[in-house]
Formats: structure tokens, sequence, C-alpha cells
């Protein structure tokens, strides 16, 4: 993807055994670093990565500091000024509505633009975290369950066919018809639904880390340093958190990427289909849901969150091509 | 391969019943009332009457024993008497919806057309985008052509549809006027501008569906040209002397096309699962929005069928791939 040139050439292990008279500390210094950080130069060598990676960290600090550097409330009534435009349109025009205490304008019921959208991102970010990470856990679970003990793949691997062969978005929006009011009444309509969209979500999307996870411990337990583990007999329960584990991360860390680009997308799409979180709750997917009706008038409203979903989705799609570029090590080192 | 597609088509039986049982199981579980939109003056003996008629007065596994009876045994027959004008079906029980109170099925025949001429056509439009897209990708790597194309698959795989979907609408039927943001289903295509008038309803749910499929299909296309451009085999149809575009057109793509074919295939199912999401948009009373509808009037059998038929859809394609591609690709022996 990227030109050898940038692929900082002074560093390189390879060129390093090919400088003159390197010495045998400094090579020995080169063999004893972690390989994460070979990972992390061919990752930087990524621009589109890199780009990703410093754009969903600004809006991950946007979203988790935002109320502080914008306290208004999302909730707020602000009915004197409502259905402001954004503080940009009295560039082009002067006749409109704008206001510097809304500067991305406000709804029909004079809520706050930016606040919303700082809200928003708040629960769409933390819903795409914790399912990615439910998801994960399911998914390396069933995988190095079914790739370590021959007895368990069999049924392991049928359920994932199984689920694999579900109808997923009907599935999700029946679950959200049929737990929601009653997990409302445990949790509060917040944690609630909250909980709900996680667990449908992270229920319905571990199968291909399971997958991919699985073949790679099938591989990994036919390498000589697994058999050597094994001869001086170091139980299942030591092996895998030793042995298995750390050598099936990086599949696992590529699968957490595409995991958090789909989950966040999969949220706003249940909200966007009005079987999300309540109406006076926030989050991207339900901004853009809720202001569609107005959007001929208004198409502010409908933009920045949609552009908030893509940006971020996007960031992370970039993010999960530089990682696997990385850590295939076929590629790295080029 | 005749042994294989049997003993697969016979797996696949098992596997559709179980998913079926899932899908009826966790439906049992909701909370609605189909009775619900009743009178509260009916009396108490009445609304057992007319839930005995629904058959809910029955243990579970025989409702699901009868969904899978009229679903498999009664609405083929249905289908038989209609085309054929017998009368295999006389006096069987139909799933019902109740919404609706008619058959499932006849309302989801109604829908259908407008959800495949949609899915359909947006399918073929993204694979005929995709796959052009993929082929230059590959052959000019690195190229400015080939970062655009990398760049526009990454934006269609990121861009949910309903952004892309309501941004065209905002752009293209608000500001532009050139088309309507709503699909006019009540459309009879007579003569030529009623054929010119449904192309520009349906242009902007098709661009929306098309983009997204494209983004998929041409980041497989492009890897399974590189994968296939630096083989021995192209070395050598290079080396006889062969021009460039007979060895691409000629011998790459062919052999590329197999794994890309069995994609198209796989991703069939989940067009139709993304169509949900665009008829929302543009108000295209299709199939998804059937699904939706029907999950907000608690209306289950049309929940249950509907699901199954998504359920038998990905089960189908999954099996059309791997048939594909044993007929494809003479290298691959499932026996």
């Amino acid at each position: 993807m990227t030109d050898e040139t940038s692929a900082a050439p002074a560093t390189g292990p390879a060129s390093a055994t090919q400088m003159p008279a390197p010495g045998p500390d400094t090579r020995l210094a080169l063999a004893g670093q972690s390989p994460w950080r070979d990972v992390g130069r061919q990752f930087r060598s990524h621009k589109g990565a890199v780009l990703g990676l410093a754009f969903l960290i600004l809006v991950t600090l946007f979203c988790a500091f935002g109320p502080w550097l914008w306290p208004v409330d999302p909730g707020d009534l602000d009915v004197r000024n409502k259905d402001l435009r954004p503080i940009y349109h009295a560039l082009w025009d002067r006749e409109a509505r704008v206001a510097w205490a809304h500067p991305l304008g406000s709804d029909n019921l004079g809520r706050d633009l930016l606040a919303s959208l700082i809200a928003g991102g708040r629960v769409s970010l933390a819903v795409g975290w914790t399912a990615m990470l439910l998801a994960l856990v399911i998914g390396t679970g069933v995988g190095v369950l079914a790739g370590y003990f021959r007895r368990l793949d069999g049924t392991l691997m049928r359920l994932t066919d199984l689920v694999l062969a579900l109808p997923l978005l009907p599935l999700l929006l029946v679950m959200m018809l049929l737990f929601r009011d009653s997990l409302r009444a445990a949790f509060g309509p917040e944690t609630g639904i909250f909980l709900l969209i996680v667990a449908a979500i992270g229920v319905t999307s571990w199968m291909h880390t399971a997958r991919i996870v699985r073949g790679d411990v099938l591989a990994l337990k036919e390498r000589e340093f697994v058999l050597a583990a094994r001869s001086i007999g170091t139980p299942a329960r030591r092996m895998i958190p030793r042995h298995i584990l750390p050598n099936v991360m990086s599949p696992i860390m590529v699968s957490a990427t595409l995991g958090l680009a789909s989950a966040i997308i999969t949220e706003s799409a249940l909200s966007f289909l009005g079987l999300g979180f309540p109406s006076d709750f926030p989050t991207w997917g339900k901004l853009l849901f809720d202001q569609t009706d107005r959007m001929a008038d208004f198409p502010e409203r409908v933009l920045w969150p949609g552009l908030a979903i893509s940006l971020t989705v996007l960031s992370v799609n970039y993010i999960g091509d530089g990682l696997r570029d990385a850590l295939d090590p076929r590629i790295r080192g080029r | 391969m005749l042994a294989f597609t049997i003993r697969r088509l016979l797996l696949a039986v098992p596997t559709l019943v179980v998913i079926g049982l899932v899908v009826f199981l966790l439906l049992d579980m909701a909370p609605g009332d189909p009775l619900a939109d009743q009178p509260l003056t009916i009396p108490p003996e009445v609304r057992e009457e007319m839930r005995r008629a629904l058959g809910l007065d029955q243990p579970s596994w025989v409702r699901f024993g009868l969904w899978l009876y009229q679903f498999f045994v009664v609405e083929p027959q249905v289908a038989v008497d209609h085309l054929f004008g017998t009368s295999f079906s006389e006096g069987k029980a139909r799933v019902i919806s109740w919404q609706f109170k008619q058959p499932v099925m006849d309302i989801i025949a109604q829908r259908l057309p407008q959800t495949l001429w949609v899915v359909g056509s947006a399918y073929v439009v993204g694979v005929l985008i995709a796959i052009p897209i993929g082929i230059v990708s590959a052959v000019r790597q690195y190229s400015v052509l080939d970062q655009i194309g990398t760049f526009v698959s990454m934006v269609g795989f990121s861009v949910p549809t309903f952004f892309t979907g309501v941004l065209l609408i905002v752009v293209f039927s608000v500001n532009l006027g050139w088309f309507p943001s709503i699909y006019d289903t009540q459309l009879q295509v007579t003569d030529w501008g009623s054929f010119l008038q449904q192309l520009r309803q349906m242009a902007l749910p098709v661009f929306v569906l098309a983009l997204f499929n494209a983004a998929q299909i041409s980041r497989y296309m492009r890897a399974s040209m590189l994968d296939n451009l630096s083989q021995d085999y192209v070395r050598t149809a290079r080396a006889k002397g062969m021009d460039e575009r007979t060895v691409v057109l000629r011998h790459v793509l062919r052999n590329s096309m197999i794994p890309v074919v069995t994609v198209i295939a796989l991703g069939v199912p989940s067009v139709f699962g993304g169509a949900i999401i665009t008829e929302q948009v543009f108000k295209v009373n299709g199939l998804g929005q059937l699904l939706i509808t029907a999950i907000n009037a608690n209306d289950l059998p049309m929940v249950q069928t509907l699901t199954f038929i998504f359920a038998v859809l990905i089960v189908l394609f999954n099996l059309i791939a791997d048939v594909l591609y044993g007929v494809l690709d003479p290298r691959i022996r499932y026996d």
C-alpha cells in the first residue's frame, strides 16, 4: 500500500543487518525488542490508518470531555430559540436565524444540536465498544475452545454455522421488540435498552471471530513450542492463556476493529428503524432518524450525525486495514 | 457433484427446521396479545373462543408443528392451485396475518415484486460497477485509479445506507428535484413515459444499494485479481507473446471470477437484509417495510414467516455458492 521510502529505512531490522558494523549489542537490542514495536512501525507507515486512529481518538475525546467544553444539557428545551440554523449559515444567508448560543443550530423543540451530538456520540461509542468487546469475548472463547478441545469442535462449529445462517437484522429487530419492556422495567429506560442493544449486537456478531480464532488455534496446536509446553505437563488452563491466546492476538485485534465498525453501524441502524433507544435519549442514529422528516428544510440536522457515524466507521475501518497490514508478517518490514 | 448437492440439500432441511424453531421460540416469548386490538366489550367467553379459533390455546410444540405444516405443505399447495387451477388446498387453514386478517403469503406475494425490482437491479448494477473497478485496480496496482477505487470502496463500505440514502434525497430530490424521494408502488408501467418514471423513482434506492454492494465486491475482485496476476501461468502466457489484454481478460479474469462469483452468491441474502433499511428510507413498501410494520404491530405469524424466508434465502444461497464453487473450479472436489 505505502511506498518503501516511507517505511523508515534507518530503523528497519533488515537495514540494521545491512549496516557495515552494527556491533553485537545493537543487534541484540533489536532482537530483544518486542515484535509490537515492528507492528507499530508498520502501522505508522499506513497513512490512512494513522489518520483514522487520530480521528477516532479525537472523536472519543470530544465525546468524553465534550460535556465540560460545551456544558449545555442536550435535553434542554430552549423554545424561544427553536429551529435555529448553524452559525456558519450566516456566511451566505444574511437572513438566517443563527445564534452563538447554538453554534450548530437547534431542533424543532429548541434542543441544542452540538450538545445532542456529544451526548449521542457518548452513547453510540459506548454501545460500539461494549458490544464489540462482548462479541470478541464470545468469539474468542468459542474459537479457542473449539480449536483446542477436539471434543467440543463439532458442536461449537455447528452452532457457529447455525447462527451464521440466522437472518440477523430481522432477529435483532425481534429481540428489541421482545425484551425492551421487561429490561426497561428491570434496569430503567436507559440502562435497560443499553444492556439489550449491547447484548443483542454481541450475541449476533461473534461468529467470524470464532471461525478465524479456531483456525489459528488449530494451526498453533501443531507447533513445536506447544508440543514442548505440553511435554512438560502444562495443563490446558495454563496453556491457553500463556501460549495460545498471545499468539492469536493479531487476528483478534483485526476482527475487533471490524466488530467496532459494524457495532456502531448496527446500533445506528436499529435507532434509525425506530427500535433503538427511547426518543428523548439521543444517539447518532436516533438524531438522524428523528430529523429525516425535516431534512428538506434543515439538512444540517441529518448531515452532522450522519457524518459523525460515517467518519467514525471509516476511520475504524482504516485502522483495521492498517492493523491487518502491520500484523501480517509477510508484508511487515518492507 | 450431484451427490454433494443432494447431500447438502438434505442437510439444509434440519438446519432450516432448527432455525424455524429458534425464531418460533423467540417469538413465543413475545408479550403482545393478538386480540389486544379487539373491542373491550367482547365477553370473555367469546374472547376465549376467538383465541381457540386462532389456535392460541394449544401448547407451543403443536403450534410450531402446525406452522411447519402450513408453511411447507399448505402454502405450496395454494401456489400449485393458483398456477394450475387445481384444488389441493381447499378447506385447509393457511398462515393468517394478525394485522391484515389475510393469509401471510398473499401479502408477501403482493410486496415481493417491489423488493425484487429494487434489490435485484441494485445487485446487478453493483456487480456491473464492481467488476471493472476491481480489474482496473488490480492491473494498475498503486496507481491513482487504484487509490481512488480503494478509497471509494472504503467509503461505500463504511457509510451506512441510511445516511447515503438521506444524503441523496437531500441533494437529488430536494435541491435538484431530479428524482422523486418516495417510491410510488401504484405506478403501472404501460408506456414509455411511465417506464421512464419507474426508472427515475428506482434510481436513488438502487444507487444506494448498488454503491454498498459494489464497495464490497470490488475489494474481493481486486484481491482475487492480484492473487492470480502473480501466478506462473500468467508469466507463461506473457512469455509466449500474448498481448496484455488477452492475458488479463481471458486468463486472469476467468480464474479470478471463481471466488468472486461465490462472494456474489453469498451476498444476495444480506442485500435483502440491507433492503430493510433502504426501503424504510425511500418508503418502498416491500418485504423489509412489511417486516418493520409487522414487528411494530406485533403480528407474530407475519414476523415468523418473513424471518424464516430470510433464513431460507441465506441457507439456499450458501448452498448455491458451494455448488458454484465446485462447478467453476475443477480443482475443488467435495467427494
